[in-house]
């Protein structure tokens, strides 16, 4: 498949979850392909980096579930800021570990999982929905996670073969195959497909993501940009740094848009090695 | 499993040389560092997760001293050995494989003691990450809760603030993301299980909640920095018992591990200047 086509099987209005963590292997060429297209009022649930950035910049969000957002290396989102300063985008806001159950109990066809996380903090507040439950054994109350089904999860890894077996070689899956079970259809990016019988060489244990996980498989070198994507590339630091400045003035933003964002992926990815030429890191 | 691992001590341990007094000449960050790794005292083989330079080096002094134990994260999915310095990838070897799901493992197990830095704390020990002022729409959108709710109700806690001043000590936090003893107590026993706040320490003082019903205590004041000036930073009253004690001042052999080997850059010293 390409971004595209998957992008085309998503519906305005439907829960999204995104892969990755922070600024970390985050499916950046599928987000880019929701840019260009007309999708809208999505609920998007993610350990948000600059896939909320530029979803929440370009209008795309109705509601956020999220943890934190963050672009690691500069702590905090300046899209992201944005629009919760303006209040234009609903939000769940969750303890990083309540977010996990509630993929979890998704994903176990659970209607919730119970912790300890976010009792007594004002997550429970500010989410009046969320019930607590008493343990039959001793009594214990805690807070019952409700599940959080995803009509779609976008997830990106290094690689993957043409069925969907899909590898992590970095030193962390994050929650990626969570997301993957938790979603009706999980949509998965990588940056090289390769033969199935070369991925247990790559090892076995980080062969997480499975077929029937998976609904479509797009290779995408580099489009995990510029996020990291060890190690097969680290964060684009510079970059990164350009696209934050950039968020932060709106005219800056205009020039950053029409530079890198107002063509197809193949454009995308021959600014940025243009950009590369110019300036060399 | 203890004492399989070296202390930590490189095997050289650089010599402070001459007739300097060391104490007199610690800088402030190095009083914080110091400060910091006595968060960790008495922890044992438990998890030190500093979150910013000086609590991370703080943290690395503990392991290096006097809580060789202590597991330490080098800021991706390994545990390390040894100590090195901030701002450098850690030489290894790695002794575990703590992708961030077994971080939840591991804080929900309770086998861990976080450092936070907040943006707003008060006097019961609530902590704000998330946002400043109304939360439909804030003022300043910040990180979000992360795993501050978490981290609390499950095991211990302790903060760094880096700049003491009213608009972060304030009477009570607008999101509560770190929970403190009176949300706990209000929200039940099992929001109070586990909650354990160790040590506030900031650029000016450290305190603790051994005050009245767990309320902020002044613990100790750095060197030049009289009890009044924390006072007057404190946006609500603070705990103090009869004379306050000046914080502890780094031995030579803690200034010559920050100096050569922790933080040979300077890092924290131009943190705390800038």
């Amino acid at each position: 498949m390409t971004e595209d086509d998957v992008v085309a099987r998503l519906r305005s209005g439907m829960t999204i979850g995104i892969g990755g963590w922070g600024s970390r292997r985050k499916p950046m060429s599928l987000i880019r392909a929701i840019l260009r297209s007309d999708l809208r009022d999505l609920t998007v649930v993610s350990y948000g980096g600059p896939d909320v950035g530029l979803l929440c910049a370009a209008g795309k969000i109705r509601r956020l579930v999220f943890g934190f957002v963050s672009l690691d290396s500069i702590p905090l989102e300046p899209h992201f800021q944005a629009a919760r300063q303006r209040g234009a985008i609903e939000v769940t806001e969750y303890d990083e570990g309540m977010l996990q159950w509630a993929l979890y109990a998704a994903a176990c066809r659970l209607p919730f999982l119970p912790t300890r996380s976010g009792i007594g903090s004002d997550v429970l507040s500010v989410n009046p929905e969320l019930r607590t439950v008493r343990s039959p054994y001793d009594d214990t109350e805690l807070v019952a996670v409700p599940a959080l089904p995803l009509d779609a999860a976008l997830v990106h890894l290094n690689r993957a073969d043409a069925a969907g077996n899909a590898q992590f070689l970095g030193d962390d899956l994050y929650f990626d195959e969570l997301f993957c079970t938790a979603a009706e259809h999980a949509y998965v990016s990588c940056e090289r497909i390769v033969p199935t019988a070369e991925l247990e060489a790559g090892g076995l244990t980080r062969l997480r993501v499975h077929r029937w996980m998976v609904a479509g498989i797009v290779e995408a070198p580099n489009g995990a940009h510029f996020t990291s994507c060890a190690p097969d590339y680290g964060r684009d630091e510079a970059f990164q740094q350009r696209y934050a400045s950039a968020a932060r003035d709106p005219e800056q933003w205009a020039r950053f848009v029409a530079t890198y964002l107002s063509g197809d992926e193949a454009a995308y990815q021959a600014a940025v090695a243009a950009q590369r030429a110019e300036v060399p890191a | 499993m203890t004492g399989i691992q070296e202390t930590g001590m490189p095997a050289a341990a650089p010599q402070v040389t001459g007739g300097e007094l060391p104490e007199a000449s610690a800088s402030r960050a190095e009083v914080c560092i110091v400060a910091c790794a006595e968060a960790w005292r008495g922890d044992g083989e438990i998890a030190a997760s500093p979150m910013g330079l000086i609590p991370t080096a703080g943290a690395r002094l503990a392991r290096a001293t006097f809580e060789p134990d202590l597991l330490l994260s080098d800021g991706e999915a390994r545990f390390v050995t040894g100590t090195w310095a901030l701002g450098e990838p850690a030489p290894g070897p790695a002794e575990g494989w703590i992708p961030f799901r077994a971080v939840f493992d591991l804080a929900w197990h309770g086998s861990r003691h976080v450092m936070m830095s907040p943006a707003q704390i008060d006097r019961y020990g609530n902590a704000n990450i998330s946002a400043i002022g109304d939360y439909t729409r804030p003022l300043r959108q910040l990180l979000g809760v992360r795993g501050a709710p978490g981290n609390t109700t499950n095991h211990p806690t302790s903060y760094w603030v880096r700049r003491h001043i009213p608009r972060v000590f304030v009477p009570r936090v607008d999101m509560v993301s770190g929970v403190g003893y009176d949300s706990a107590a209000a929200a039940g026993t099992v929001a109070c299980q586990f909650l354990d706040l160790r040590r506030v320490v900031t650029d000016l003082a450290v305190l603790d909640f051994d005050g009245p019903d767990h309320s902020m205590r002044l613990v100790s004041v750095h060197p030049g920095v009289a009890v009044d000036d924390v006072v007057a930073s404190t946006g609500f009253e603070l705990a103090i018992d009869g004379d306050v004690p000046q914080t502890r001042l780094p031995t030579a052999a803690e200034l010559a591990l920050i100096r050569h080997v922790i933080d040979p850059a300077g890092f924290c010293d131009r943190e705390l200047r800038g």
